[in-house]
């Protein structure tokens, strides 16, 4: 029942907030509704059993001629991914606070309903039901993008829409392969797991799910949407689809492919990793000479995301482990780079690198958060971005020691890129033009993310506790 | 009191979080007691730690579960033996000084505050290194302590070349970083453990578990790492760059310290290192090639921090020599030593430019021991220390190791005394040039000079008694002593048993032949510096082998050629062309072609009735070809 | 009738009617003036006409004749229909030219 409360109180608020456009209240409204969800999401943690496997499910009968139910649930891996969800969405609501736009009822309505899509990804026990999920949740990204966004917007947004769309049609092929093997149909994960496919149709299979996830996290070379998409897009969907939306192609990585076709996802995933570490070492080397920070963050994303993929691929539990740790770190570590951006840009109407610098000594709260969410972003130890990537990069060295020490030039390329963007930005002499320091709001939003980032840096136990006898059961190799 | 064991980084730790979110409420004087406060607490912790220490025990104390896999799992937990124990009064002891000279130097400084923070921090970051139980918080500890040099270096960041040094400084220790990550990966591989007390466990077989050539990769993979971090050659450039920071951190930091935990990691995994031949060699010609090549640099070099700075290089590679050796004691022993000496130096160094008014060109320096009495006095101190002239703590140590030298091979001994006497020399020349001889300092400097403050010259005190005795630690029985840290030291190090004996005489022989050739550099020095009153060129007049090693062999030049400038093209050419005009080109193509596909084809139901009627003519030609032909 | 095939030889006929057939399409598929186009049907409709009429003769089989009078009949109404409808195209839109035409409704 709580799954289902969490999961369709932001949609159907979210609706609801779409029909007063014009309110100005709105933003206290989705406020209010993502913490309820939040809180909500906290209390199913009391309950929750790490070992006990899916928990808090509820199956209901929805499409029986097609073999549909409505069939929702957590593992430890799911709630870990709806933590994240329901905990960044508040952060990320409270970002757009000093911010006034037209239709702001439309904004934060698309904004929740967004939301509850993509807890529906993590959530899903039914492959069909995950697939209408999937595909919502596009949605809402493409008219954030198309209304509020800046620049070629219209471009960007039929772009993003269309290649991610192509990749997901691909998977619906392979969902209704998977689902009409059976007498009666069915797209149970358990049913599902039990069905043996040819060799040569679960390559098929496992492939056109891989587009789909391929596009969507987006690992090299099928990222060229992404840059553009996240520059262009308002601020707070940035921080959605960076922070939360990206981990649901590594998330359905780990629910979907690795218990329904490891067996081809191994077979190929030697020449797929082999792709994204050097496009791990690709997208960092673009990064350094980026004149824009947004930019700039979005490509240091590509490296970030596709040592998580890289890591999944490896379908060792270290490695597994490692993915959902460096997920949380990326999606809290994505919302304060992009979160530094906006606050750039709202005081100075620019994310030009050139353009700044000489801050720190004028804002001296605004330098060290942002210091803090770079030292996370280059993973140093004793914050949120080492645990994962010692594990990843363990896993990655473990299987086959090429792919660590290539994915291992971004750990040095990382510093170099954050480093000269945060010396060009903010050190220098400082600078004539006014800018405020951090204020109250601004404050409240990067809160969080420094206790997370310093927390999770220190205890990535808690996280590593809930999920690893899930992991565990799921490898095979 | 071994329950405390927490409490030692723990202090510095909170000493950093207040004065951190105190930085603009607390007054300077409240900051600098707090700072210094913590380091002094954290000092006299440890040494309450003696008792069980000196009996040769080890201390251990775990907090919690750090990182867990599925195999191996990682405790945030300390570990205090014997190497760490004296680590850490290293790292508190001559780090409580430095920040009391510390509250001298950076009174005026407008962000006093925020340097006693970072130092407070870099001293948890460093007991971190020094004290955990794991190679995992080793590492913590190490990147740490990257992470305060970085801010220490950039401390003054309104000035972009400061940044520029310590960007390089960070990014240059990464490279290092990913060969011991790397190391880490292939350690954990092998043995599923990073904890000690598993892998180097009383009676552990290592060689159970891998060959020779494994034990190879994982030692050098730390040699990588040890390079970056305690500046060996290829990745020392970024050690005298870092001089850019104040004064007391590059002491700290940059001499006595931090630089030192690539030693330390040798000496914690010596049971590695043991299995390792080929790596020990590695060690030793790096180290040699290092303490060679940094020492003749420094012969040309004229600013004063800078000369001090190559200094160190050389002596850190004297120490990796030593450990190639396998005259661990000894590598130990002059760190030490090192960290008593090169700390003095600095801030002997660090107090003529407060007295001179921030001056650091040695050339326009001079006849300062009347100016700068106490500090002239130290400075010497420490010079004869480093040049190793008996008893200073520098002979003792550094004799040990071109015993050990010897021992090997007389071609080593005679390369090691090469280095020590290239030492020697640019010492005396840098203490004949700034102390001595006409003062060629402007009017302006001069009549400002002064001697520094107590809180400045307290600490050169004391760093400079230790220097006189630091070498009573390790006092060769020789001459009467009975190498007490060699004992100490037993439980953790054990040195292998020496191949050929070395007798008394040729031992005393050799003693006096280093000795001699000390005293006859010091004379060429005395000739050149003061009896011809040499000054050093301009650096454009200089011409030959003076320029090339005042250039610093152009190395700079040829790793920004090698590696910063391709890679920034690359980066261009990426970003600019080949990612938004080809790959994506390609996406945008695959577009493209669908719209000219579909214009293309949509002619023939567009309503143009000419083209119906062709097509429509066309296709009966075709119908009755098709009846024709076939 | 069959001797002015003495006279004038069949393929003659069937020569002539195929070059006016030809005219024909070629007006049809080149000429851009909706006039000139309907001529050139017209041009057609009569080339087979000729055809049809002289392969009658040849044959002396009078079911020809009979056809083509039929074609004559509803050539001539589907002109008259034709250029009503062209009248009220040319109303329209101010012009006859058949390239110009696509729009396929008003």
């Amino acid at each position: 029942m709580l799954t289902s409360f969490v999961l369709f109180l932001p949609i159907i608020g979210g609706l609801l907030l779409t029909l007063f456009p014009g309110s100005r209240v709105s933003k206290w409204q989705a406020l209010i509704l993502s913490c309820v969800a939040a809180g909500a999401s906290i209390s199913m943690l009391t309950g929750f059993d790490p070992n006990a496997g899916k928990q808090f499910g509820i199956q209901l009968q929805w499409l029986p001629t097609l073999g549909v139910d409505f069939h929702v649930g957590v593992d430890g891996i799911g709630l870990v991914l709806l933590l994240l969800n329901n905990l960044l969405c508040p952060i990320i609501i409270l970002s757009t606070f000093k911010q006034t736009r037209d239709h702001e009822g439309l904004f934060y309505g698309l904004l929740l309903v967004m939301q509850g899509a993509m807890t529906g990804v993590f959530v899903s026990y039914d492959l069909f039901l995950y697939y209408i999920f999937w595909e919502l949740a596009l949605i809402p990204a493409y008219f954030l993008v198309l209304l509020w966004g800046t620049g070629e917007r219209s471009r960007t947004a039929m772009k993003f829409f269309l290649y991610t769309l192509v990749g997901s049609l691909l998977m619906l092929v392979g969902i209704i392969y998977l689902g009409v093997q059976q007498e009666t149909p069915s797209f149970e994960l358990a049913v599902l797991q039990s069905v043996q496919l040819s060799p040569s149709a679960s390559v098929l299979v496992m492939l056109g799910f891989m587009l789909a996830y391929a596009i969507k996290i987006p690992v090299f070379p099928f990222h060229t949407w992404q840059p553009d998409t996240y520059v262009q897009a308002p601020t707070a969907g940035t921080m959605m689809m960076s922070g939360i939306m990206l981990k649901m192609g590594l998330f359905s990585i780990i629910r979907w492919v690795l218990p329904l076709m490891p067996d081809a996802l191994f077979a190929h995933s030697s020449w797929m990793i082999w792709l994204i570490v050097i496009g791990i070492a690709y997208a960092s080397v673009i990064a350094i000479q980026q004149k824009d920070l947004k930019r700039l963050f979005a490509y240091a994303s590509i490296a970030h995301v596709g040592l998580i993929a890289a890591g999944i691929l490896t379908q060792r539990a270290d490695g597994i482990t490692g993915a959902v740790l460096q997920m949380v770190a990326h999606g809290v570590n994505a919302v304060g780079l992009f979160y530094i951006c906006q606050v750039l840009m709202e005081r100075r109407g620019t994310n030009d690198i050139a353009s700044l610098g000489g801050l720190r000594q004028i804002a001296p709260w605004f330098a060290t958060a942002y210091f803090i969410v770079l030292l996370g972003t280059v993973a140093l130890p004793l914050t949120n971005g080492f645990p994962g990537e010692f594990m990843l990069l363990s896993s990655l060295f473990e299987r086959y020691w090429p792919w660590a020490l290539v994915a291992g030039t971004g750990v040095i390329l990382g510093a170099v890129y954050m480093l000269k963007s945060y010396q060009e930005s903010m050190l220098g002499a400082p600078s004539k033009a006014d800018f405020a320091d951090l204020d109250g709001i601004d404050k409240l939003v990067f809160l969080p993310i420094l206790a997370a980032i310093i927390l999770l840096g220190l205890l990535p136990n808690a996280i590593v506790h809930l999920v690893q006898p899930t992991i565990e059961a799921l490898v095979r190799y | 009191m071994e329950n405390l064991i927490w409490l030692i980084p723990t202090l510095p730790l909170l000493g950093f979080t207040v004065l951190g979110l105190g930085a603009r409420s607390l007054p300077k004087g409240m900051a600098a007691f707090i700072g210094c406060g913590m380091i002094v607490a954290a000092f006299l912790l440890s040494v309450g730690l003696a008792g069980p220490i000196f009996s040769g025990e080890s201390l251990s104390q775990d907090l919690f579960t750090w990182m867990r896999g599925s195999r191996w799992s990682v405790n945030f937990g300390f570990q205090v033996d014997q190497l760490s124990w004296m680590m850490m009064l290293v790292i508190t002891g001559v780090g409580a000084l430095i920040h009391v000279y510390s509250a001298g130097y950076m009174h005026d400084d407008e962000r006093h505050n925020y340097f006693f923070a970072y130092l407070n921090l870099f001293v948890f970051f460093m007991l971190l290194l020094v004290m955990g139980n794991n190679y995992l918080l080793l590492f913590a500890g190490w990147e740490g302590v990257g992470l305060c040099s970085y801010l220490l270096i950039g401390f003054w960041f309104s000035n972009n070349e400061y940044n520029d040094a310590a960007k390089k400084a960070f990014v240059m220790n990464r490279v290092g970083d990913l060969g011991f990550l790397l190391g880490l990966f292939l350690t954990l591989t092998v043995f599923g453990s990073l904890n000690y007390s598993e892998l180097f466990a009383e009676g552990a077989d290592l060689e159970a578990y891998g060959s020779t050539a494994i034990f190879t990769a994982i030692t050098l993979l730390f040699i990588v790492g040890a390079a970056g971090k305690s500046a060996q050659i290829p990745l020392y450039t970024w050690l005298p760059d870092a001089m850019a920071g104040p004064t007391p951190v590059s002491a700290l930091i940059h001499a006595a310290t931090m630089v030192t935990a690539g030693i330390y990691l040798v000496l914690r995994s010596l049971a590695f290192f043991e299995l390792a031949p080929f790596t020990l060699n590695v060690l030793m010609w790096l180290g040699l090639a290092t303490s060679i090549f940094a020492a003749t640099i420094g012969l040309k070099q004229n600013d004063i921090k800078k000369v001090l700075a190559y200094s160190t290089v050389s002596q850190l590679g004297l120490m990796f020599f030593a450990l190639g050796l396998g005259a661990y004691v000894a590598a130990f022993f002059h760190l030490v030593t090192h960290a008593f000496f090169k700390a003095l130096l600095f801030l002997g160094a660090g107090s003529v430019i407060h007295g001179m008014s921030g001056e650091q060109d040695i050339r326009k320096m001079g006849a300062l021991r009347k100016v700068l009495p106490v500090t002239f006095i130290v400075f010497l101190i420490g010079t004869l220390a480093i040049a190793g002239i008996p008893p200073f703590a520098g002979f003792v140590s550094k004799d040990q190791i071109l015993l050990a030298a010897y021992e090997h091979s007389p071609v080593l001994f005679a390369l090691g005394i090469g280095a020590s006497l290239l030492t020697t020399f640019y010492m005396f020349r840098l203490l004949f040039l700034v102390f001595y001889g006409q003062s060629r300092a402007d009017h302006h400097a001069l009549e400002h000079a002064h001697e520094s403050p107590l809180s400045m010259t307290l600490p050169l005190g004391v760093l400079a008694v230790l220097s006189v005795v630091g070498g009573f630690l390790n006092w060769p029985g020789l001459m009467g002593g009975n190498f007490w840290l060699q004992n100490y030291l037993s439980p953790v190090v054990k040195e292998a048993e020496k191949h050929h004996h070395i007798s008394h005489s040729t031992e005393w022989g050799l003693m006096g032949l280093v000795v001699a050739l000390v005293l006859a550099t010091i004379f060429l020095a005395y000739q050149k510096y003061i009896s011809k009153a040499a000054v050093p060129a301009e650096d454009a007049n200089e011409a030959g082998v003076g320029k090339v090693l005042n250039q610093k062999y152009y190395v700079d030049e040829l790793y920004d050629a090698v590696f910063v400038k391709p890679t920034q093209a690359l980066s261009a050419w990426l970003g600019r062309i080949f990612d938004p005009k080809i790959l994506d080109g390609l996406v945008n193509g695959t577009g493209t072609g669908l719209v000219a596909f579909s214009s293309a084809i949509r002619k023939i139901q567009d309503g143009a009735v000419g083209i119906y009627l062709f097509i429509f003519a066309f296709g009966i030609l075709l119908l009755l070809a098709f009846q024709f032909l076939f | 009738m069959a001797q002015i095939f003495n006279i004038v030889p069949l393929e003659h006929f069937i020569i002539l009617s195929l070059i006016l057939f030809s005219i024909g399409v070629i007006g049809v598929l080149l000429r851009r003036n909706m006039i000139v186009v309907f001529m050139s049907i017209e041009l057609m409709l009569n080339a087979v006409n000729l055809m049809a009429v002289s392969f009658s003769a040849h044959k002396g089989d009078s079911a020809g004749q009979v056809f083509v009078f039929f074609v004559m009949v509803v050539a001539a109404a589907e002109v008259a229909l034709g250029l009503a409808i062209l009248v009220m195209i040319y109303r329209n839109v101010k012009s006859i030219d058949i390239n110009e035409l696509k729009q396929l409704k008003w």
